[in-house]
């Protein structure tokens, strides 16, 4: 069973891997909007990452409200 | 016409395919420009059924292949008529979008939408019209119509409805969420999951395999498989335009216009 802190630490590695930002400078409680600066369409595709890397299937209103990368893995997690 | 280059899209001929590029900041959404110009191509589309056995169409946005409806533009030519001169307005928007809709749905060239990015709404809609679908795996297709107070209104959930399960299209229209490639695959919309960046390459590839076949054959095969849907598409439009006037529409047009809030696409 996967723990909380690690369905984090993988989300941060996507983030970073996928938008090209040192690993070391995400945190789990970022606002991911802000700290990435991205817009609603890299935020989808962020999701999509994130639903072929869990093999999950993640609904986009799920992500409503949420900006920091600590409740999106406890989103991921009530997937898994 | 066997090309053209306009401020919305482009088209071509090139080896007996015929490809419609869509090129508009910020990711095709469809309103007035983009719609006149999918006209002209409705209107070129005999002639280029004569010299192509198949159609392309693909964005050349990095953004997606289609963000839908021009809410904007809508929002903002709609706001200031009064109620009865709206519903006009939007009927005669939707019977233009329809007829082009319709001319690529029944062309006899074999059809084959190549998506990368975004195919939301109304970009969802053009999909459904081609006979493939074929998706890079980064693509993502949603009607978020219903946030809006609205159903799909250019002949989306008929052609939904022709080509998926039941359950599928409620739960696509009634919740109004977003599915990657992979799921679209698996319930049967889309025909091939390519690698990043690479719908294009492979739907040429599938285009250029169509090409071999006799002409005549695969017009009666695509006929007899692909049946018309009229009836259901003029009760859409008849069902989008009660709809439209109403308050809760008008909010949510309103809320996503103004709306600052980082998911816009997502009303």
């Amino acid at each position: 069973m996967t723990t909380l802190d690690e369905t984090t630490d993988e989300v941060l590695q996507l983030a970073a891997q996928h938008f090209n930002i040192p690993r070391e400078q995400l945190y789990a409680t970022d606002d991911f909007f802000k700290k990435l600066g991205i817009n609603s369409l890299q935020a989808l595709d962020l999701l999509t990452r994130i639903e072929q890397h869990f093999h999950i299937e993640l609904p986009d209103y799920e992500l409503q409200g949420v900006a920091d990368f600590r409740t999106l893995a406890e989103r991921i997690q009530s997937r898994l | 016409m066997n090309s053209f280059h306009g401020r919305a899209l482009s088209w071509q001929v090139a080896d007996g395919v015929a490809e419609l590029v869509l090129d508009r900041a910020p990711c095709n959404e469809i309103g007035s420009i983009a719609l006149a110009e999918l006209e002209q191509f409705a209107a070129a589309l005999p002639l280029l059924e004569r010299d192509s056995h198949a159609l392309i169409i693909s964005s050349a946005r990095n953004e997606g292949f289609c963000a839908g409806a021009d809410l904007r533009e809508l929002y903002g030519e709609s706001h200031p008529l009064d109620p009865a001169r709206r519903v006009a307005s939007v009927r005669d928007f939707l019977l233009r979008i329809h007829r082009v809709m319709n001319a690529l749905d029944q062309s006899p060239l074999t059809t084959i939408a190549a998506i990368h990015g975004i195919a939301f709404g109304g970009g969802f809609e053009l999909a459904l019209t081609c006979d493939l679908i074929i998706a890079d795996k980064m693509a993502r297709f949603c009607f978020p119509e219903l946030r809006l107070g609205l159903i799909p209104g250019f002949g989306g959930i008929p052609r939904l409805k022709r080509d998926l399960g039941n359950s599928v299209v409620r739960d696509l229209i009634l919740t109004g969420r977003s599915i990657n490639a992979t799921k679209a695959q698996s319930v049967g919309l889309v025909s091939q999951v390519t690698a990043e960046g690479d719908a294009l390459r492979v739907a040429r590839a599938t285009a250029a395999q169509l090409c071999k076949f006799d002409r005549e054959s695969a017009i009666a095969a695509k006929r007899f498989i692909k049946p018309i849907l009229a009836e259901e598409l003029r009760r859409e439009i008849d069902i989008f335009c009660e709809l439209f006037t109403r308050p809760a529409v008008e909010a949510g047009l309103r809320k996503f216009v103004e709306s600052t809030d980082p998911l816009p696409y997502l009303p």
